[in-house]
């Protein structure tokens, strides 16, 4: 079947606004989601052979799922409201060790009385820790109704090196184990137990999946605009009656409070023990590149940016090997980073947008071929 | 402080009055004791030479500038220190000399944007986008293709603005401005940089905007023939002092505009 409109007219208003109006784009979802849900655990019960063995599903899919999730978090954050953040690593420490005391049971004695919460369900762990991290974000937010662009993200970083600092010296948080390494909870989902990576995988797939179509509708609705606008100019923003200060807390609020909810599955899930060298600056940077490479403003760039990041490191690595050429494992981490870094200066150049926007470049070509204008 | 968004003004009641506005930047005095009023379902215009204080004039009017001294009363109360979000609550809009369209955005959503603050509907509907929340949308997408349909811009609905003409762009501003319903919609100069046909489209949509909603225009305009044709009353501010006050004919034939358009060049 040709990528074609053609014939397929929108009677209502309310077609028109569909996240995928073309409806070979909407098969492609579907078949995609189909696939993730059904396709992937077949598989895998058949050992059929990508997924042999458990390789694929542990070491890619699960931590492209819970990446994603952070890049998406960020993209609202940065991409669609335009406050560029240097904290990802934090909030989503924030999240992982939140999650983990809530998991643990938090006690905390005052003066008069005491706060004393039994250890929670760790579904509602994985989400309080997200709520911690909107908490934070909105702290870290406020500044940003003064200052902007690079100093924006100087402050972020201060945040990052604050909470790297607070989660090894306060003992509190790893309760006081004496490496300050922590172990997650057993993860019973209301009595589904994700021990196998196939599990794990269809738990992230669900977290994933549920968070990117709620973000999604945030940002094609009223919110997504008035971030959208404070992004590309505040003062005219400000003159169709958005205020600053709404738009950008809760911009703040809702990209920390996903950043921490990835942050706790990928502290549960994919490691399930921890320290907190595992959220630093260079996972910030990470999600960041994911972002840029994938495209600021788009969900799907999110997506995108995420596989390129995660896979680029294995196509240098499996590549030249399968060519025959011998490349020491140095020279492939050396090889990410030129690689990664001149991919960005050439985006940043030709397409600020990102894959996701050669993607619709792309497509668009598709729509009129073979006769362009 | 809140303008109050529902007071009533019937046509030919004053809906703004400047009284004795300073305004100054440092040194220089960009406003000097101006008074005047605007009138409902009037088209007013503010003309000048470049540098008189038109354009601070309307930053004043929608509270981006605070001027140190005078008094502002719309619609009948009097204002203290307002936000620019405040105004845009009050029932103003505006259109900038150079185009502040949202650039990474298409037309229908910079429009759409302008209906912010009639979107009722709270965070947890919009995460939702069903029922209410989604019938809201399509109310007032509604509202807006008419609008677009109105401007005959249905081309370029979903094309980004930073790809559109100058003179497309302005039009889609005002959009912009009209999906917002003002009382008093503030136009800076919409036609400056524009072809003959693209000033004779503009104007069309100006009378239209004032003749069909009875919306309240404040105009800046440099091309003379325009504010003729186009306006009820018109203010000449130069160098920052009022110098006239009067319909297109008393404006044009009084000496002290005369001598300032002369003595300018621009
Ligand atoms: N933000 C500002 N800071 C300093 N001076 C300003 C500012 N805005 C306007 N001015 C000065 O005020 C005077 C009037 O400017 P403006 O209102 O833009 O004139 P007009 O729109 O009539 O051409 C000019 O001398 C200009 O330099
Ligand atoms: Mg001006």
């Amino acid at each position: 079947m040709l990528y074609r409109e053609t014939g397929q007219f929108k009677t209502s208003y309310a077609a028109d606004m569909a996240i995928f109006p073309i409806r070979q784009d909407r098969i492609a979802l579907w078949g995609l989601l189909i696939f993730a849900f059904i396709g992937i655990p077949v598989m895998d019960a058949f050992q059929v052979w990508p997924l042999r063995g458990e390789y694929l599903i542990r070491a890619i899919l699960i931590p492209f799922l819970i990446l994603s999730l952070a890049a998406v978090g960020l993209n609202i954050l940065t991409g669609y409201c335009g406050q560029l953040s240097l904290g990802s690593g934090a909030f989503m420490a924030i999240g992982a060790y939140g999650a983990y005391k809530f998991g643990t049971g938090v006690r905390i004695p005052l003066e008069i009385f005491t706060i004393d919460i039994p250890p929670l369900p760790v579904f509602w762990c994985i989400l309080l820790g997200g709520v911690m991290s909107a908490f934070v974000g909105i702290l870290f937010g406020i500044p940003s109704l003064r200052i902007k662009g690079l100093y924006l993200a100087v402050a972020t970083l201060a945040a990052q090196f604050f909470f790297d600092w607070v989660f090894i010296r306060v003992k509190w948080f790893t309760n006081y184990t004496s490496s300050g390494s922590v172990v997650a909870p057993d993860l019973n989902f209301f009595g589904f137990f994700a021990n196998k990576p196939i599990e794990k995988y269809l738990v992230c797939l669900v977290f994933v999946t549920v968070f990117a179509l709620l973000a999604k509708n945030l940002v094609r609705g009223n919110i997504g605009r008035q971030w959208m606008a404070i992004r590309d100019m505040d003062i005219a923003a400000e003159l169709i009656g958005i205020r600053p200060l709404y738009a950008k807390l809760s911009a703040f609020a809702i990209s920390s409070f996903i950043v921490g909810v990835a942050g706790a599955l990928w502290a549960f899930i994919y490691l399930g023990a921890w320290e907190p060298l595992a959220f630093n600056i260079d996972r910030s940077f990470q999600i960041l590149f994911m972002v840029i490479i994938g495209g600021l403003g788009s969900i799907l760039g999110s997506f995108l940016g995420a596989a390129f990041i995660l896979v680029l490191p294995i196509l240098l690595d499996q590549v030249p090997h399968a060519l025959g050429v011998p490349v020491s494992v140095e020279t492939v981490s050396l090889l990410v980073f030129v690689v990664t870094g001149a991919l960005i200066c050439w985006l940043l150049i030709v397409e600020p947008h990102g894959f996701a926007r050669l993607w619709s470049t792309g497509k668009e070509k598709l729509r009129l071929w073979p006769y362009p204008y | 402080m809140r303008a109050p968004a529902d007071i009533d003004i019937s046509a030919g009641e004053t809906i703004l009055s400047i009284e004795n506005v300073s305004l100054s930047f440092g040194g220089v005095r960009a406003i000097r004791d101006v008074s005047f009023d605007i009138k409902k379902g009037e088209v007013r215009a503010i003309i000048g030479p470049n540098g008189a204080g038109k354009t601070s004039m309307l930053n004043v009017i929608n509270g981006f500038y605070h001027p140190q001294q005078g008094r502002i009363t719309f619609k009948g109360q009097a204002r203290a220190k307002m936000q620019p979000h405040d105004a845009a609550r009050g029932g103003i809009a505006r259109t900038f000399q150079n185009v502040a369209l949202f650039k990474g955005m298409s037309a229908l959503d910079n429009i759409m944007a302008g209906r912010t603050l009639k979107m009722k509907r709270g965070f947890l509907w919009q995460l939702l986008r069903v029922g209410p929340a989604l019938n809201e949308e399509i109310a007032h997408r509604h509202r807006v293709e008419e609008i677009i349909d109105f401007l005959e811009i249905q081309a370029i609905r979903k094309v980004p603005v930073a790809r559109l003409p100058y003179g497309l762009q302005k039009r889609v501003e005002l959009g912009r401005a009209l999906a917002m319903e003002p009382d008093l919609l503030l136009l800076d100069e919409p036609m400056a940089g524009m072809n003959l046909e693209e000033k004779e489209d503009m104007s069309r949509f100006i009378i239209d905007v004032n003749d069909h909603f009875g919306t309240t225009i404040a105009l800046i305009e440099h091309d003379m023939g325009v504010v003729m044709d186009l306006s009820d009353r018109v203010v000449v501010l130069d160098h920052g002092v009022k110098i006239a006050d009067g319909t297109p004919g008393e404006v044009k034939s009084n000496q002290n505009v005369i001598d300032a358009y002369l003595g300018v060049a621009h």
